[in-house]
This record gives C-alpha cells, sequence and structure tokens, in this order.
C-alpha cells in the first residue's frame, strides 16, 4: 500500500492506495502555524484501520518550505562568493551574512585567479561571531570547476553544522541563481530536518517505519536522505502535486492542459507526451529565482472563493479571497455562489448566495441569474485567456540552432484536464467557452495527493566534456575522469546515463520506474589556429518526471 | 542595490551552433559557444528589463529590397541566414512596435560585407542583416532618417555600397586602416555618390588603436556629427574585432571599451558583426555591449588578464587618430561644397569597379551609373558580371524617387537588351516591388 499525503492551503489532503486503487481518501484542516500537527493526525487517521506493515511508500508534499521563504521566516544563513569577472556580485546579495571574495574561474572552467583565503578566514570570523549556523559556498562557474568552493568549504572545516557548495545542487549555469538556491536550501535546512526527523520519529512510533519520500517541485520525488542535502527542491510543491494527480489520471500520448481550480488560484501546466514541460532555467519563488528544477506553471489569482467586483461596468474576479463563498457564510460573493445560485451546486445556502449574487447584479443592471451567469463566464473565460498566455509564452522560447527552428516543439493543448475542488463543475463551461475537451480527473478533490503518492523519483545530470583540458566532469555528482581526444558523443550519453541511473536509485528510484531520457545534447569541435584541438560535448540526462502506476476509470 | 535595466533591452540571441562556412574556420559553429556560456551564467536574461525575442525568419521580399542576388537567394542564402537577418528583424519589430526600448541582436552568419549585388559570399559575409532591417523599418514603419555606425575592425564596404547614394542614411564606418586590412578600402575620400556626398563618412584608424582612440573618435567626431544629422534611429554594427585578443587584426579595444562605447553612442539597435577571439574576447565584450545597452553599471566586466597600462596607445596614434578625425569632420562641415564639386555638369555619373568574393573565390566587375538629381537619391543602374558566375543588368528606384528618375529606371529596365544578360532586375522601392526579366 501507498500512501499520498498533500498540504494544501486549507486542506491537507491524504489517500491510501493498494494495487486496486484507492481505498481510502480523507482530508484535514491545515493548521498553518503547526503543519507538524496537520500531517500527524492526517496519517493517524488513514492508518487508523490499516496494517501499517504493508504501507510500502508514504510520499509527502507539504508547503512547509515554500510558506517559509514566502513568509520570510527562513533562518540567517551565510553566504561565501567568488565571482570574478561580470556583474558586481552586491547585486546578489542575500542579506546580511553575505560576504564576497576575490577569485575567478572562468567558462572552461580554468582558474584565472586564486581565491583569497585570508578573505575566507575574515568572512568566516564574522560570521561566527554572528552566531551563523549554516553556510552557502557559490563561485562563478563552479559547475565547470567546483575547485574554489571545494577549497572554501574545507577552509571553513567544522565550524559551521551545514555547509551548502553550489556546485552539488545543480549542473547548470546561472551564478545569481546558483546564489540564490544555495542561499535557500542552507537557509531552510534547519526547519526541513526538524520537521521531517520529527514525522519519522512519531511514525516509528506508531509502528510506521516505511520510508519517506518528498515530493519536489518538478512532479517527481526524493527520499529523506537526498532531501537534507538539497531540502530546497521540496518547494513549489502544490502545482507539483496538481500534475502529478494529472500524470496519475490520464497519461495520454497527446499535449494537454491541465488546471487545478483552488479556492483562491488556478494552477495551470502543460503535459506533452505523458510528461510535463519544465522551467527552462529553474522554479521562481517570492522574490527568489532558482536553479530548482520546476514545472513550467502559471497561476492566477481566479478560483472559487475569488472575490467577485464589478469594475466598469463588468464583473471581475479575484485576484483576493475574502473568505469562503457567502454561501458557506462568507463576507463577499464568489464564483462559487454564482454557482449555488444557477443551482450547479446543491450545497450552502442559497439564500445568502443570491443575496451576495444581488449586489453585483444590482450594479451591473441584470437580473440576478443572469448576473450569476456572465460571473461564472467571466472566472472561466479569465483562466483560459492565462492558459493561452501560458502556451504562447512557451512557444515563443528562443532557440539557438537551425535545426531547433524548424523542428523546436510547438505546443497546442487539445484537451484539458481539470482537477481540484469545484473541477466538476468549472468543466461543462470551460468547454464550451474554449470549443476543447475538458475532462475532469477521478476524485478530483484529492487528485493531488493521489499524484504525490504515485510520483516516481527524478533527477537530472549534466556532464561537460573538455577534450582539449582532457576532462569530462559532472561536478553535481563529485564525477571527474580523464578522458582522451578519442572521447565521443556516444560515450559522454554512456557516462552520463550511469551517472543519472546511480542517482536516481540513491534518491529512491525503484529500478523498473527508471525511464532515462537525453535532455540536451551538443558538441562542439574546438578550433584554434586552423587546427582542430579538441571537443566540448555538453549533455543534460534525465528521469523524465511520471507517475509509477495510472489510476485508470473512475474510481 | 538592485538589479534592474533603466532602458528596456531586447536580445536575439542566434548563435547557429549547427552551421558553419567550413569546419575551422572563423566564422564556425563555436564561436559564439562561449558567449552564451557568459551570458547563461551572468543570469542576464534574468534580470528585469531584458527579455530575449525568438529570432524569426526574413521573407524573400525582405531581401530583395536591398539585394540583387544572382542567380537567386535560394543560391546565396543558406537557412542561417534567413534566421540572422530574421534576428535582426524580429529585434527592429520589437522596438518598432514599443515592446524594448533598444535592443542587441547576437547572430550569426554576419553581413555588413554584402554589396547590393550578390553573387556570392565575401568576407564571410552574404547578405546584409543591417541593412535588410533597416529597409524593412522604412516600409513597414516609415521610418526615414538612420545612422549607421559600424564599429567592426573591418571596412563596412557592403553597407557602404547599399547606401551610397542614400542622403537620408548616414553611415560612418571606423576601422583598421584598409592599408593594413582586408577589405582594404575605406578612406575618407569615399565619401558617398553625387546625390549623397557626405553621407558617407570613413575613419581608418591606424594599428594598435586603444581606448583612447576609440572613444576619442567616438566623442569628438562621430557623435557631433549625429547630433546634427538627427536621426530617428541610429543602429550600430558590431564588430568584435578591434579587441586586444582578435587572431585577425592587429588593434588595442577592450570589453570596458566597447562598453563605454555604447554608452556614449547609445544605439537603438546593435548588431553583430566580427570579432573572432571568441574565448578572451567575445564573451566579456558581449556581457559589457548588453549591460551598457541596458543602462546597468558594467564597470566589473573585464577580460580576466585585462591590463589598461599594457593596451595604451603610443603618441604617435593619437597623432594620427586626431589627424584623420579632423579629416573627417572637415569633410562633413564642408559636404555641399563637395557635393557641388563631385557633380560638376554631369546628368549621369558612371563608375567602374572589380569586387572580389574572397570567401567564395568569384571575381565581379561592375558599371554603376547613377541619375544625378536633387530631388531623390537618383536612379539607379548596374551592370554586373561575375567569373564564374553570370551577368546581369540590376536597375534601382530609391524609395522616395522623383518622377524623373522612376521614367529613367523603367525605361532602363524595359528596354534592356534582355540578349547582352542572363538576368535584368528591376527594385521598385516606392512599389515596394521586384521584378524579373528573363531571356
Amino acid at each position: 500500500m501507498i500512501i499520498g499525503l498533500d498540504v494544501g492551503g486549507t486542506h491537507t489532503d491524504v489517500v491510501l492506495l493498494n494495487q486496486d486503487g484507492l481505498v481510502e481518501a480523507l482530508k484535514v484542516p491545515t493548521d498553518t502555524d503547526d503543519l507538524f500537527h496537520s500531517v500527524l493526525q492526517a496519517l493517524e487517521k488513514i492508518t487508523a484501520h490499516v496494517d501499517a506493515a504493508g504501507v510500502s511508500r508514504l510520499v509527502l508534499s507539504t508547503t512547509l518550505t515554500t510558506n517559509a521563504i514566502v513568509q520570510d521566516t527562513i533562518a540567517p544563513a551565510g553566504m561565501i562568493v567568488s565571482s570574478g569577472p561580470g556583474l558586481d556580485p552586491d547585486f546578489f546579495r542575500t542579506g546580511q551574512h553575505y560576504y564576497p571574495v576575490p577569485g575567478s574561474i572562468d567558462h572552461r572552467g580554468r582558474e584565472r585567479k586564486p581565491v583569497e583565503a585570508a578573505a575566507v578566514e575574515a568572512a568566516a570570523r564574522r560570521m561566527t561571531a554572528d552566531g551563523i549556523r549554516q553556510v552557502g559556498v557559490v563561485g562563478k562557474f563552479s559547475v565547470r570547476n567546483p575547485g574554489h568552493e571545494i577549497a572554501i568549504r574545507r577552509q571553513l572545516g567544522d565550524r559551521f553544522e551545514r555547509i551548502f557548495a553550489g556546485h552539488r545542487l545543480s549542473g547548470r549555469l546561472n551564478f545569481p541563481r546558483r546564489i540564490a538556491t544555495t542561499f535557500l536550501n542552507a537557509a531552510v535546512y534547519p526547519l526541513h530536518r526538524d520537521f521531517f526527523q520529527a514525522v519519522r520519529k512519531s511514525l516509528e512510533k506508531r509502528g510506521l517505519a516505511v520510508p519517506i519520500d518528498i515530493l519536489k517541485a518538478d512532479g517527481g520525488t526524493m527520499n529523506f536522505n537526498a532531501s537534507i542535502d538539497s531540502p530546497c527542491e521540496t518547494i513549489l510543491s502544490g502545482p507539483a502535486a496538481s500534475v502529478a494527480g494529472a500524470l496519475a489520471a490520464d497519461p495520454g500520448p497527446d499535449q494537454c492542459l491541465v488546471l487545478d481550480v483552488g479556492g483562491t488560484t488556478t494552477d495551470m501546466a502543460v503535459l506533452v507526451e505523458a510528461a510535463p514541460l519544465l522551467s527552462p532555467a529553474g522554479g521562481r519563488i517570492g522574490p527568489h529565482k532558482t536553479l530548482v528544477r520546476a514545472l513550467y506553471t502559471r497561476s492566477i489569482a481566479v478560483g472559487g472563493d475569488s472575490e467577485v467586483r464589478v469594475a466598469e461596468g463588468r464583473p471581475a474576479i479575484g485576484p483576493r479571497r475574502r473568505g469562503s463563498a457567502m454561501a458557506f457564510g462568507g463576507p463577499a460573493p464568489t464564483p462559487t455562489d454564482a454557482l449555488v445560485v444557477l443551482g450547479h451546486m446543491q450545497a450552502g445556502d442559497r439564500q445568502r448566495a443570491r443575496e451576495g449574487i444581488a449586489e453585483v447584479a444590482a450594479r451591473l443592471n441584470l437580473p440576478v441569474d443572469q448576473a450569476a451567469e456572465r460571473i461564472f463566464d467571466r472566472a472561466c473565460s479569465a483562466i483560459l485567456a492565462a492558459a493561452d498566455e501560458m502556451v504562447a509564452a512557451i512557444n515563443c522560447r528562443p532557440v539557438h540552432t537551425i535545426h531547433a527552428f524548424k523542428e523546436g516543439l510547438q505546443v497546442n493543448p487539445g484537451r484539458m484536464l481539470v482537477m481540484g475542488g469545484p473541477a466538476s463543475l468549472f468543466a461543462p463551461r470551460l468547454q464550451a467557452l474554449s470549443g476543447r475537451p475538458c475532462r475532469v480527473v477521478p476524485r478530483p478533490e484529492v487528485a493531488n495527493a493521489i499524484g504525490a503518492a504515485l510520483a516516481r523519483t527524478t533527477c537530472e545530470v549534466t556532464l561537460v566534456v573538455d577534450t582539449e583540458q582532457g576532462l569530462a566532469t559532472a561536478p553535481e555528482e563529485n564525477f571527474s575522469r580523464r578522458v582522451t581526444g578519442a572521447y565521443s558523443l556516444e560515450e559522454a550519453r554512456r557516462d552520463a546515463l550511469e551517472l543519472l541511473e546511480k542517482k536516481a536509485l540513491k534518491r529512491g528510484a525503484r529500478p523498473e520506474d527508471l525511464e532515462l531520457e537525453v535532455v540536451e545534447e551538443e558538441v562542439f569541435n574546438m578550433v584554434r589556429g586552423f587546427s582542430t584541438t579538441g571537443r566540448n560535448i555538453r549533455v543534460r540526462v534525465q528521469v523524465k518526471p511520471g507517475v509509477i502506476g495510472s489510476l485508470k476509470g473512475d474510481l | 542595490m538592485t538589479l534592474r535595466a533603466r532602458h528596456k533591452t531586447g536580445l536575439v540571441f542566434f548563435p547557429a551552433f549547427d552551421w558553419a562556412i567550413s569546419p575551422n574556420h572563423p566564422e564556425r559553429e563555436e564561436r559564439l559557444l562561449y558567449t552564451r556560456d557568459q551570458v547563461q551564467e551572468e543570469g542576464l536574461l534574468d534580470i528585469e528589463g531584458i527579455e530575449e525575442l525568438r529570432a524569426d525568419m526574413v521573407t524573400a521580399a525582405d531581401v530583395q529590397r536591398v539585394h540583387f542576388c544572382v542567380p537567386d537567394l535560394w543560391h546565396v542564402m543558406t537557412e542561417s541566414h534567413f534566421i540572422s537577418a530574421g534576428g535582426a528583424k524580429a529585434l527592429a519589430m520589437a522596438m518598432a512596435e514599443k515592446r524594448v526600448e533598444r535592443g542587441f541582436a547576437l547572430v550569426r552568419p554576419p553581413g555588413h560585407h554584402a554589396m547590393r549585388v550578390v553573387h556570392g559570399a565575401r568576407g564571410f559575409c552574404n547578405v546584409n542583416n543591417e541593412a535588410i532591417m533597416i529597409e524593412y523599418l522604412r516600409a513597414a514603419y516609415g521610418i526615414e532618417r538612420v545612422a549607421i555606425v559600424d564599429t567592426d575592425c573591418h571596412h563596412g564596404d557592403g553597407t557602404q555600397d547599399i547606401y551610397w547614394h542614400d542622403p537620408d542614411t548616414l553611415f560612418i564606418s571606423l576601422h583598421q586602416d584598409g592599408r593594413t586590412l582586408y577589405p582594404g578600402s575605406g578612406f575618407p575620400q569615399e565619401m558617398g555618390g553625387p546625390n549623397a556626398v557626405g553621407t558617407t563618412l570613413n575613419i581608418p584608424l591606424p594599428p594598435h588603436t586603444s581606448e583612447e582612440g576609440f572613444l576619442y573618435t567616438i566623442e569628438e567626431v562621430v557623435q557631433p556629427i549625429l547630433a546634427e544629422f538627427r536621426p530617428q534611429l541610429v543602429v550600430n554594427s558590431a564588430g568584435q574585432d578591434n579587441h586586444y585578443a582578435d587572431p585577425i587584426t592587429n588593434m588595442d579595444f577592450s570589453a570596458q571599451g566597447y562598453a563605454r562605447l555604447i554608452e556614449l553612442l547609445q544605439p537603438d539597435i546593435s548588431v553583430l558583426e566580427g570579432g573572432y577571439s571568441i574565448e578572451d574576447a567575445l564573451p566579456y565584450v558581449n556581457a559589457g555591449i548588453i549591460l551598457a545597452m541596458a543602462g546597468i553599471d558594467y564597470s566589473h566586466v573585464t577580460e580576466p588578464d585585462y591590463d589598461p597600462a599594457k593596451h595604451r596607445q603610443s603618441a604617435d596614434i593619437t597623432g594620427w587618430v586626431h589627424k584623420v578625425g579632423d579629416t573627417v569632420r572637415e569633410i562633413w562641415a564642408r559636404r555641399e561644397a563637395l557635393q557641388e564639386k563631385a557633380r560638376g555638369n554631369d546628368r549621369f555619373q558612371r563608375r567602374q569597379r572589380s569586387i572580389f568574393y574572397d570567401t567564395d573565390g568569384i571575381s565581379e566587375t561592375q558599371q554603376e551609373t547613377v541619375r544625378v538629381c536633387d530631388d531623390c537619391a537618383g536612379a539607379l543602374r548596374i551592370e554586373s558580371t561575375a567569373r564564374p558566375g553570370r551577368r546581369i543588368l540590376a536597375v534601382h528606384i530609391p524609395r522616395r524617387a522623383c518622377a524623373a528618375c522612376r521614367r529613367t529606371a523603367r525605361q532602363w529596365y524595359d528596354t534592356a537588351e534582355t540578349d547582352r544578360f542572363d538576368m535584368v532586375l528591376l527594385q521598385d522601392r516606392p512599389t515596394d516591388r521586384f521584378e524579373v526579366r528573363g531571356p
């Protein structure tokens, strides 16, 4: 049996699955001040009647790190940054404990200026004096040569509780994002560690000694040990769970748009051939642009409980949510109230819903029923317009080769998958307005938790080869080997896939779920003077995000 | 400190990672690889106000507005040329539609050696990206007065040829003296045809000119002339081969110098041209140019081995640079008198030229005839013979041609003895049409 749990803003959803499908699903209210309590309560409830020994997997999707970052309640973390030429590193200051030090490595990983040990020492002393416990170490081009980060980490020794080195977190280029990512990892580390250790302990007490997997921003999972090394990958779990839920429901071979209609927002993502599109540079959270592998998502502040206003003679939906719908005791009219008025929704206080919509109707100069129709249409068309914008943005992404220009993927999702509380009410109208088939996933109200339960363990590896220097490296995997001039793209692919397989298994993947693929590869002849002196090869491979099984039919 | 572009800047990056003239050629796949690495590592595309735009393809009509391609477009252009010119065009559209304030097209292959008649590739160029972009802007958005400042180390002889007769386009080229470098032209005496004397200006600089000399020329010569010309659009042909590390030139310019040059010049659009120090110069020069265009502090963008003391120019060079500047300023100041003198009493003027296509090994001879005209750029006829290649007659009716020039050009085209030529071609710019008379 598998347990999937998704902490949402209002509810924490938890499901129990066995080979035949969904055994049980339930919800508990989320206590945002005590997520630990919500998680424990949900797990206790769902395991109340089952044999703990039969549970083989437990996947948690929590807003723990997301909330801490967005609300800026993260721990202070120190940063030592060596940048070399380029933008002033002070542009990327993460806070008070930020120390640029001299040292430079170039685009091919060659040291151009050694790191200045005295400056590192001074920074270490200051941070120690300031009581800093977690430190991030980042160098420009450290993914081409991690030497400076390693030297700084060595020099810091055991003076700090935990040191995060930028090159271990992602193999991608982008120094400012590497700084932000390393900083966030250091800053959420204590919170993440304490939380999951506590969860593990309480479960063990209850005889549930199951390995815990944690949902990541890319819609895949990692095990607890991996999460301790990169806790920041747990950000943006909400959309990740939605997409995993869509994949579990309908891994079709075509393109489809996923809409998760919630109370406050609607999250959207795109699936292509049963895999979600990922954000090209990395996820963004609050003001931080990161290198965290994340889904390409868009969120708009239109949901079932969005406040309905009148602006310029037309109904306007959101962006505020002032509480639940008036039909459920809330203070302001919402799309949900419109659905109640129209009789699409049976629950709730119909009279109060009507009162709310009547206010809007009066300002629109329309009968109440017509105003309700107008509000519902407006909510649906706002969602569809945002989806179109997202697809257009994907399609105008720049390309760098003639081949990609001609063959480049054009996204044009022909259908929609909808989930979330009001999914079944919104789907028919979304279909009518867009002219595209719109299907509701099975059990839309807990699809996120089902997605978490079934998400596959994912990761990526970037291998860079420079045969002129005789080196193949993947610093994020601590990998480096000498190569000769004959080293080929095929060998690079093989080495990268081997590293990836090792990494995925270490992070908790089951051997039967390893769907590995090459996502980028480039080979350049290096010419100096008038002769070829080497080859520059870059290969990026990933475990394709996906699910370890699917829920078919209506459960 | 917040990192935000003061000017909303568009960036078209089309490094054509799958296109080369030949595997070991300077113009090869690897050329912008380290530049892309630097741009990505610096996170420049994450900066608020810097936006990467997707390159588009130019259409046949876009190219034919500028060039006579022999025998046709498809024989002288590869897909990469369509996308490279299309990159400049995409940026120009974004600017004309005010989606960005200015921008930089980092595209290859380059274009500034491509002339109006194209039989093949010369100086690594087939079609002129800047001219195609400018003429598109003129046709689609009604822009008239344009200035092009070519800061590639090689004389922009292709752009000069295309705008030789056009008084609405000011072409200024700064380059290493033609007596010491390809293509061997670009002297101050080359100052435009009889209808446009002074709107072509050449500033040949001595080998080993450094920051001081370049920036002096921009501030003391180029800027005052631009201010007087009052262009609606300033285009920079941004070659990066004046750099001290460039393997095929002899100048002493730097990344800091290039960034400062952009800051002084404030171009609306820069288009990449040459520059072949792909590891030691381009990553830093391009980062500097992007930041300078966006109005962001670039003072930390330097080559790892940069030492200004090592690249200071001698007093002799300073003297030479000042003298060339004086000559060019004088030409500009006396341009009306010079035009008078150049025209004499001629109703038509002819010139005969030999053009060598070094990249493709083609020799072309041209007889060019222009109608001397007070009202427009003048009807233009070019008889061109390429060996190996074809013999053609190309007739150009300029954009705002007067009635007399239109009549003259039409007559040239309609009465051409087709048996003397393999092809007879007409660029009718007032109607924006391209016509061909076959044998």
